[in-house]
């Protein structure tokens, strides 16, 4: 892409040129600054119950300024129990930005999308930035575009299995028709799978275990930044055309049209 | 060693043997203020221990449990059988694994407060039980909280509260209102306190608590009979039953051990990690935890020890836990050593307690250190040398990882 053609994505108003969120969680928190670098991320997801403020290792304390600050609400086993922890996260981050994690389920932790879609309908009223973490339904996703989310942000695989896109037909089938930003979330443990993504046309991608389990954590976070440009630049360029068998049929159908 | 030397008369005192040939009441009965549930968990978890047969497991069957993406319990039965011995190595390297897929290098800290050591069971391997000859005390409110100030005061954030288990002497609505205190000064409150019925547990978590923590000693009934002598706790299957209830009272998480070395440690890890699968089955929702105790001298009896569950053992059941239920936190306490521990929580455990005593009123300057011991603690680092400790080896400290709401 051209250095002067500018390509961002909006979510509740605000633009964003990144397209890598990065999470804060499961690598040491003097880490978090150099990986923020390497990834050039505009946006950080942290769980707000990691957040201590003012005690020892308070994650808050580690997150370079100048980011957007993403919490979410992981811990919630509910509706009520997100629109709690939204609120208070609102008071402790400072920020309208909210992710929906609704998990009821402790061994997979997958998300509810039924409680999900009522939290985000409860506090995009309430005006916050709702990006709501969901199992790619595109029912699901049309009831939390219509209830205000500003994104949606279906599973590539069960969070934190880096096993890639297993969902891929159904990310694609929301990014085909829902008209906000489809931003991949977990699952996705390699830069080639966030690439894979991009170019299918995700607004987004998200990642965490597959940067905070990486031998090199801030090397991994630029590798990963690197495929998502590359995805982008793929999706926007117009991908090739890719034969399937080999190629094409000697004898076409429609040639009797000509005789 | 055979099933029987487990705990023998060999470490039991004389008063303990002449106790032992009383008339004892029928420990699978309910007593009238036990709720009953109905649930088939306590049925399916002792008919699949008394089916494990542990030697007839593999090398082969060992490395293919190792292997496996979604462990059975079928693989956790090889990974717990003597044919794993030889395999330890790859099975820390694969809970290791496990471990940082799902928690990546966190580790959680808390502390254990006793509040209370006056106990109405009589458990021969306890330092707690009532015919132990020691100091009882219980803390008031003032004194929890002077406590609870003091352990604040380092950092942490989650508390786990204690009591010896006396109905009695700490009723409900005395641990309620230590739980009321401890949410002024700490984000976690669990509960390790005696059984109780689930809108006991109701009650609890509407004071605060939120994680409630019951070992169930050994799975083995005929065993758990001879060594819980009296007292609310000779009821096996109430004692089985606790998780279940706490979960339905609306608690968070749930704990499980077997106290390894009382009984054959393969049925009863097994059992343990059966216990905790199933009901994780039953309540989707619920948080898994496990903790993995071995036996301890205790005051007044310093014949009290593991038996055979050495470290190798030890880290063994410690690891096929990650295995099975890679998702699961688990502690190792202060019952082991600082080389134990640290190790373990690099291979495959999450949750380490720091600045312990097991004594009542030892934290603060001013308030009497007036209660002894449960057991003899072998870790006796401060909250600052284990955050290093952890530090040294590459695990992040966590102090919170939750909200009440």
């Amino acid at each position: 892409m051209s250095e002067n053609k500018k390509d961002s994505f909006m979510l509740g108003g605000h633009e964003f040129t990144s397209r890598f969120i990065l999470g804060s969680g499961k690598y040491s928190l003097e880490l978090i600054d150099a990986a923020v670098k390497e990834a050039k991320a505009q946006i950080v997801t942290l769980a707000l119950r990691r957040a201590n403020e003012g005690g020892v290792a308070n994650i808050l304390d580690y997150i370079p300024k100048g980011v957007t600050l993403l919490p979410n609400t992981s811990g919630a086993r509910n509706a009520d129990e997100a629109v709690r922890i939204a609120r208070l996260s609102r008071e402790i981050c400072q920020s309208d930005f909210v992710k929906i994690e609704v998990i009821h389920d402790s061994k997979y932790l997958l998300p509810d999308n039924y409680e999900t879609a009522k939290a985000v309908e409860i506090l995009a009223k309430e005006g916050f930035v709702v990006m709501p973490y969901m199992y790619p339904d595109l029912n699901a996703a049309r009831d939390m575009a219509n209830a205000g989310a500003a994104c949606i942000m279906p599973l590539a695989a069960p969070i934190g299995s880096n096993k890639g896109v297993c969902t891929k037909e159904f990310i694609q089938i929301l990014i085909d028709e829902i008209d906000l930003p489809i931003i991949v979330d977990a699952g996705i443990g390699r830069p080639s799978q966030a690439c894979e993504v991009m170019e299918m046309g995700a607004a987004a991608v998200m990642a965490n275990t597959g940067i905070a389990t990486a031998g090199n954590i801030p090397m991994m976070a630029a590798a990963f930044r690197q495929a998502i440009e590359a995805g982008r630049e793929a999706y926007l360029s117009g991908l090739g055309r890719v034969k399937e068998k080999g190629a094409s049929a000697s004898s076409p159908l429609t040639g009797f049209l000509n005789e | 060693m055979s099933k029987d030397e487990h705990i023998n008369e060999s470490i039991l005192s004389d008063e303990i043997k002449e106790h032992q040939k009383e008339a004892r009441i029928d420990h699978m009965t309910y007593l009238p203020d036990m709720e009953v549930l109905e649930s088939d968990v306590m049925e399916r978890v002792i008919s699949a221990m008394e089916s494990y047969d542990y030697e007839k497991y593999t090398a082969a069957d060992v490395l293919r449990a190792i292997e496996n993406e979604n462990r059975t319990p079928e693989d956790f039965a090889a990974l717990l059988s003597p044919a794993a011995m030889p395999f330890l190595e790859e099975m820390a390297q694969a809970a290791k694994k496990e471990k940082e897929k799902h928690f990546g290098n966190s580790i959680c800290f808390f502390t254990p407060l006793y509040i209370a050591n006056y106990c109405e069971n009589y458990c021969i391997y306890c330092g707690f039980n009532c015919h132990n000859k020691i100091k009882r005390a219980k803390l008031n409110e003032s004194e929890i909280e002077a406590e609870m100030a003091e352990i604040a005061k380092t950092g942490l954030q989650e508390i786990l509260i204690l009591t010896g288990e006396s109905k009695k002497m700490s009723d409900v609505t005395y641990i309620g209102e230590a739980c009321k205190i401890a949410r002024k000064y700490f984000k976690v409150v669990g509960l390790e306190v005696y059984p109780m019925n689930s809108d006991e547990y109701a009650y609890l978590h509407k004071c605060g608590a939120d994680y409630v923590t019951v070992f169930q000693e050994t799975y083995h009934s005929d065993k758990y009979e001879t060594l819980h002598l009296a007292g609310h706790k000779r009821i096996f299957p109430y004692r089985l039953n606790a998780q279940e209830r706490a979960l339905k009272g609306g608690m968070r998480g749930v704990g499980f051990a077997a106290l390894l070395g009382l009984d054959d440690f393969r049925k009863d890890a097994f059992a343990t990690g059966m216990h905790a699968y199933l009901l994780q089955r039953k309540y989707p929702h619920a948080e898994i935890a496990f903790s993995c105790p071995r036996l301890r001298p205790i005051i007044n009896n310093d014949k009290i020890n593991p038996m055979d569950v050495h470290e190798a053992q030890l880290l063994q059941v410690v690891t096929a836990y990650r295995l099975f239920m890679p998702y699961a936190s688990i502690t190792v306490s202060t019952r082991e050593c600082a080389r134990v521990r640290d190790n373990l929580m690099n291979i495959a455990a999450t949750k380490i307690s720091a600045g312990v005593s097991t004594g009542i009123g030892s934290h603060a300057k001013d308030v009497e250190d007036k209660g002894d011991e449960q057991f003899e603690i072998s870790d006796g680092r401060s909250v600052t040398e284990v955050i290093k400790a952890m530090e040294n080896m590459g695990l992040q400290p966590v102090m919170n990882d939750y909200i009440y709401v």
